[in-house]
């Protein structure tokens, strides 16, 4: 079976919380307790979709430590592929679905003698489970994060009343900007530093930090892409034996789901690296879109990360 | 079936022995007749009934007499037992994990009641009965690694993830194959490995972390690993080889029979969930070959694997000095019959050992 | 010169490189004996306008080289053992982004890069290059003494007398090599010693 184990859950709470973003509550449908899990955790949410269905990871942002509820929040994305348009417009309290196990691709590094959290946008839903989880612990901490206005600003209110001296707001229509570089300088050997939103910031980060000295196991991130809508197209699957077609809404790891094909997967975001597949023979062009994969492996026509990239062109045998 | 606790000892006079039952369900790791590293992993979601894969981390009838070994060595050296102070949090959730699941698994021995984080654990069988504070160290009389550890048969590396790697940052570790973990705390997967012969050539590694580090909360891994030791020592320590390393020459083709053991590790992994860590126990099964001979394939079987190891195997495993002597035990046992697939006895339709030509 | 070529060994030796500068805003060099040669081959003006040179001479003649350097700060210790609480302090005030540059015997290095990780910098980030003596630093497994400037395999343990056979088995976190029992199978049977890379 691919993907981490399921629990059957109902829709407990729905809240808008601004113009883009909405939060879930989900509670065990049994009445059990869920698992604990740690901060930086997401859950893989499943969306039956008609005949199609999604799966969209989100990160875990309710208290690691309470096992009765999970919160997600959800920002709407207008152009994307529909996940989210459907987690805001056809969810509805009281509605049973069906989450993953947390799986934990962005975890805190413990022996860190500070932590730097660095957030842009919807970026913040990690920090807020790995805030409550230092704060439980006596870790010490930082938040920076950059949204877009006071209107935007999930979870400013909450962040800036709770924890005055660690959090730091910027909000980009009054054109306020985190100032890394200052910011890293002078911070005590032993920080890390963690970094979630758009890919622009996650890149300036790495960026600047590496150039500031910072050795690459202290800095974290994490993206999350969305697979992207794309032109249709054929695959062969060798050891399966089928030739499926992926359609125009949806990836080429859900078209092999939808034909029973069983294919290993972790994030769905071209992160964790558990999709990839060979690349058996081809005659057309990759849209590479993971950040797993090596340039090189980009570039030999040798592999495909079937959650995140597309094909166009004529023949594409995969090794499933 | 109510497990009936030996009083014996793994070390002086030696009085340890397996009855009927843990024979039966002794962890034979061999399941055709050779033997190569491999990355042999499955889901550990139970096994057969009575099995030692049937709970999640099995009791059985050593468990007094281990615990109280355990005891012994760490009052000789508290080394054994160590943390890095940033896997204190994974020390909790070993402890969740074991008193979850041994009072779920064993109602009749263990309890454990929660209210909120006050705890109450209920030990049966070592007369434990403490109320403490989860998540408050000074309310428990040890480190809650130490605590729980000292409870739970086996060896635990509590092994820290990140940077793509995993590394032996805590543990409890006092009935081990040749290895100190006083020495390998802090070493990531390659390095506290680093001594084991052929597998790095072959990958093994490569392939064993990138499974490992995919073991996702609720799955739970496990394999099988094994080592020759002479005598039913625990402590197998490099700490102490100076002074066990000596009984490996007492062997003689008289006792050779009572006194060479299999020593088979059933090693399971668990995520972490607080901690994100994972955790590594390994339980150690001890069998003399005499009791292995009692079952027909299981005697077919080591002689040939035994005969087959290549060279630096039997070398790493430390009994390449002994190998004639026990090929010249097992082959009594080897009348060339097939043997079936798997590790079972299969007491029933495997043909009783034919009586050989010259006796 | 002075540069040993370490056969193939097993994944939990060190690998040893040589110094290259990087960038950062501060610069923490720790070198013994001739060691000295590789900071004298990595320092740049740029590097040294925020350096800090440890030295451990050790009865080499580099004080005035690695002077001539114009670090920021300079110090000469008598001994490993003398300047480690000045190497401590160091780290402990340091911010991140220092670049950490060890040179010399390994017994140092492991001893200095300890240091620098317990301070928080990873292992991996600190730049090593051996120099000079190819002695190592030898934790008995049985009673844990360390023997420094072990030469010969096997050896006797400072501490316990027991005669260890020298491992390639190596923890960061003692900084040494692992010595275990040779003749614990056959009492007084010890082949006899030779260098260790011989």
């Amino acid at each position: 079976m691919s993907g981490a184990q399921k629990i059957a859950v109902t829709v407990t709470e729905i809240v808008p919380l601004n113009e883009l973003v909405t939060r879930f509550k989900f509670e065990p449908t049994d009445g059990s307790l869920l698992p604990t899990f740690s901060g930086g955790a997401h859950t893989v949410v499943e969306m039956k979709d008609g005949a199609i269905t999604r799966l969209n990871p989100y990160s875990l942002m309710s208290d690691p430590m309470d096992q009765t509820a999970y919160t997600i929040s959800v920002r709407r994305d207008d152009v994307g592929r529909g996940g989210s348009l459907f987690m805001h417009k056809r969810v509805k309290v009281g509605d049973q679905m069906t989450i993953s196990y947390p799986v934990n691709l962005f975890s805190l590094d413990l022996r860190a003698k500070k932590h730097l959290f660095l957030a842009g946008g919807i970026g913040i839903t990690p920090f807020m489970a790995q805030i409550k989880q230092l704060e439980r612990t006596n870790g010490r901490w930082e938040l920076h994060y950059a949204t877009r206005s006071v209107a935007l600003g999930s979870y400013v209110d909450e962040l800036t009343t709770k924890h005055p001296n660690e959090t730091h707001i910027y909000y980009d229509d009054q054109e306020q900007r985190i100032d890394l570089k200052n910011l890293l300088d002078g911070q005590p050997l032993g920080t890390h530093v963690y970094v979630c939103g758009p890919k622009g910031m996650i890149d300036w980060v790495r960026k600047t930090a590496t150039d500031e000295g910072w050795p690459r196991e202290a800095i974290h991130y994490e993206e999350f892409l969305a697979p992207k809508s794309g032109k249709p197209f054929e695959v062969k699957l060798a050891i399966s034996n089928k030739v499926i077609q992926v359609g125009e809404d949806e990836s080429l790891l859900e078209a092999m789901e939808r034909e029973g094909v069983d294919a290993p997967y972790l994030c769905r975001g071209g992160a964790c690296g558990q999709c990839e597949t060979d690349v058996i023979d081809y005659s057309g062009t990759f849209i590479h879109r993971d950040h797993w994969l090596e340039d090189a492996d980009h570039k030999s026509g040798k592999k495909i990360m079937p959650c995140v990239s597309r094909f166009e062109g004529k023949t594409l045998v995969l090794d499933r | 079936m109510t497990i009936q606790f030996n009083d014996e000892t793994f070390r002086d006079d030696y009085s340890f022995h397996n009855s009927a039952w843990a024979i039966k369900r002794f962890p034979f790791p061999f399941h055709e007749d050779s033997y190569m590293y491999s990355v042999n992993m499955e889901q550990h979601r139970g096994g057969p009934a009575g099995s030692i894969y049937e709970k999640r981390f099995d009791v059985d009838e050593h468990y007094l007499s281990e615990m109280r070994d355990r005891a012994m060595v760490l009052a000789d050296d508290p080394l054994r037992c160590q943390s890095l102070p940033h896997m204190t949090l994974a020390g909790w959730d070993l402890l969740e994990l074991i008193m979850v699941s041994k009072s779920e698994d064993y109602p009749e021995l263990f309890e454990l009641h929660r209210d909120g984080n006050t705890w109450r654990w209920v030990n049966k069988p070592m007369g434990i009965d403490d109320t403490f504070t989860f998540l408050d160290e000074a309310t428990l009389p040890y480190g809650p690694l130490e605590y729980i550890t000292r409870q739970a048969q086996g060896d635990w590396c509590v092994l820290d993830q990140r940077d793509d790697n995993l590394w032996m940052d805590a543990g409890m570790v006092t009935t081990q194959a040749d290895w100190s973990l006083d020495f390998d705390i802090g070493m990531n997967f390659f390095e506290w490995h680093a001594p084991v012969p052929l597998a790095h050539e072959k990958g093994i590694f490569v392939r064993a972390l990138k499974f490992l580090l995919n073991i996702q909360q609720g799955s739970p891994a496990r394999r099988l690993n094994w080592t020759m030791t002479v005598t039913p020592l625990l402590d197998t320590s490099p700490e102490n080889y100076h002074k066990w390393g000596i009984q490996k020459t007492t062997l003689t083709p008289e006792n050779i029979g009572q006194k060479q053991h299999l020593r088979v590790e059933l090693q399971t992994f668990f995520r972490l969930p607080r901690s994100n860590a994972l955790v590594f126990p390994i339980r150690a099964y001890l069998c003399s070959f005499q009791d292995l001979m009692t079952m027909p394939k299981w005697g077919r079987r080591l002689h040939r694997v035994i005969r087959d190891l290549p060279e630096e195997l039997a070398t790493y495993k430390g009994f390449i000095a002994n190998r004639p002597m026990m090929l010249d035990y097992l082959s009594k046992f080897d009348d060339g019959l097939p043997t079936s697939d798997g590790i079972w006895p299969e007491f029933e339709s495997e043909p009783p050992l034919k009586p050989s030509a010259d006796s | 010169m002075s540069k040993f070529e370490f056969p193939p060994s097993i994944k939990s030796r060190p690998i040893y490189g040589t110094l290259e500068p990087r960038k950062g805003p501060a610069h923490l060099l720790i070198a013994d004996a001739v060691g000295a040669e590789a900071i004298i081959e990595v320092a740049t003006p740029e590097m040294m306008r925020t350096a800090h040179i440890i030295y451990i001479p050790k009865g080499t003649e580099f004080s005035e080289k690695l002077r001539a350097l114009n670090p920021a700060q300079y110090y000469e210790g008598a001994s490993y053992a003398a300047s480690v609480s000045r190497i401590h302090k160091v780290l402990g005030d340091a911010k991140m982004g220092l670049q950490v540059y060890l040179a010399g015997t390994e017994g140092m290095m492991g001893q200095a890069q300890l240091e620098a990780t317990n301070a928080g910098i990873p292992h991996s980030a600190i730049q090593l290059e051996h120099r000079g003596s190819v002695a190592r630093r030898m934790q008995c497994v049985h009673c844990k003494g360390i023997t420094e400037d072990v030469e010969v395999d096997p050896f006797v343990c400072s501490h316990c007398g027991l005669n260890l056979f020298v491992r390639d088995h190596y923890s960061r976190r003692i900084a040494a090599y692992q010595g275990v029992c040779i003749d614990a199978e056959d009492l007084g049977n010890v082949p006899p010693s030779k260098g260790i890379y011989e």
